[in-house]
Order: structure tokens, then C-alpha cells, then sequence
């Protein structure tokens, strides 16, 4: 599991600083003009029941290896500049962070529809699961789109 | 040997996380199953019916991949990580 900060991928248990990535973004060119970012955090309403309790679990190195194709994928496909994706694992409390990407580009269009396609791939493609804990039990998630 | 790896709602299907099996000659995905499926019945028949995706060394495998001695074989129930 990867903790270092200057790497544009990463799994990790602990927080991240939404402030900290930007800023480590915008030291990789003086060309970039515009970043967008997305943030996933814990939400407490799930088909009308109350969480109590996020965890997420993840498939090491496989996990890993599909976010830099991601990465890598909308870099040339986007024509953006860099790209960075967060994601945590290990339990999650409501509200907290859960897993950011930041897509930094020369004009603003690209990171829009970079940073949207990423997230839905990191979906699709990457192996972490989320299991949510509410009054009826717990459950894996397997159905979100 | 291979290495058998389950992740999360499959763990508790077979009850355990990660198992070994001793294959002589390499093996398909479609001969694994039916190996799996003589001691894990209900895993044997989610793999039948597609329900859950299943990977060859960190890679996305289908039914003709060959699993050869040494390999790390993951089944994968269908992904939930990011955020709606």
C-alpha cells in the first residue's frame, strides 16, 4: 500500500488533504490552468436506510495497477496534463473523506470530462468493494451505478 | 500450486479468504470451476452463472484463459468502490 505523497496513485487508510493534492498538482507544470477535482465522501442515507459504518477492502497490487491505466488512459486520451486518484480503504466514518481525483489540464474542458470519466472507470474497472453497515446488518455494496 | 484469492461478499461464500490448490498440467478457467465446484458447490455456481469476474495474476480473465502452475487466481464479486 502506497502512503507517499508524491505518488499520483494511491490506497491508503488514513485522510488526505483535498488542499495538499491541489497544490502538490499544480508544482507538476507551470501550464496548468485549470484543475478539477472530485471528491467521494460517506453518505449516511442508502436506499432510505441509515449507515452507521463504511469499510472498504481492496484487491492489492490489482487495484493499484487498474488506477494508473486510468490514469494513464486519461492523460492521452483527454490531452491533460497529470492526473492523481486517492482512494481510501479500512473503515470510513459518514462524511469523511473517501476517495479523490484531481485531473489538472492547460484549459478547463478536459479536466471536466477527464476527471468524470475516471471516476465512473474506477467503478467499473478497479477491485474495492464497499460494505455498508446499517440497523438491518451489514452489506456489500454491489449494485451502485 | 495456484493460489485461490476470495474478496469480500465470496469470503463468507466459501468461508475463508484466500486457499491452495495442486494442479498437475495447466488447467481453463472452465476446468477450475469445475474443480472449485466439487468442494464449493455455491461458489461453483456463481462462477457458472457469471456472478462474479474473475482474474489471472492481476489480470481480467475469460473462459479460455490457462491457469498454469504458480499462477494467483481472484474471484471478484462486482465492484462498488468510488461514490455514487
Amino acid at each position: 500500500m502506497s502512503t507517499s505523497t508524491d505518488s499520483k496513485i494511491r490506497i491508503q487508510s488514513e485522510d488526505f488533504s483535498v488542499t495538499e493534492e491541489i497544490e502538490t498538482m499544480k508544482k507538476v507544470s507551470r501550464n496548468i490552468g485549470g484543475i478539477t477535482t472530485f471528491l467521494g465522501t460517506g453518505r449516511e442515507l442508502s436506499k432510505g436506510e441509515n449507515i452507521t459504518k463504511l469499510d472498504f477492502e481492496h484487491y492489492p497490487k490489482m487495484a493499484e495497477k487498474k488506477m494508473e491505466e486510468i490514469r494513464e488512459k486519461a492523460v492521452k486520451d483527454f490531452g491533460i496534463i497529470d492526473m492523481s486518484i486517492i482512494h481510501r480503504i479500512g473503515p470510513i466514518d459518514i462524511g469523511e473523506n473517501i476517495v479523490l481525483i484531481v485531473a489538472a489540464g492547460e484549459h478547463r474542458q478536459e479536466t471536466f470530462k477527464a476527471c468524470e470519466w475516471a471516476i465512473a472507470e474506477l467503478k467499473r474497472t478497479t477491485p474495492i468493494w464497499k460494505r455498508e453497515t446499517t440497523s438491518n446488518g451489514e452489506v456489500w455494496v454491489q449494485d451502485t451505478p | 500450486m495456484i493460489t485461490l484469492k476470495y474478496f469480500a461478499s465470496l469470503k463468507s461464500v466459501v468461508e475463508k479468504e484466500e486457499d491452495h490448490l495442486d494442479i498437475k498440467n495447466p488447467v481453463t478457467l472452465d476446468q477450475l470451476s469445475d474443480i472449485i465446484a466439487a468442494t464449493a458447490p455455491k461458489m461453483g455456481e456463481m462462477i457458472r452463472a457469471k456472478k462474479v469476474l474473475i482474474s489471472v495474476n492481476q489480470e481480467m480473465a475469460d473462459d479460455d484463459t490457462i491457469i498454469r502452475d504458480g499462477d494467483e487466481v481472484a474471484f471478484l464479486p462486482p465492484f462498488s468502490g468510488g461514490t455514487k
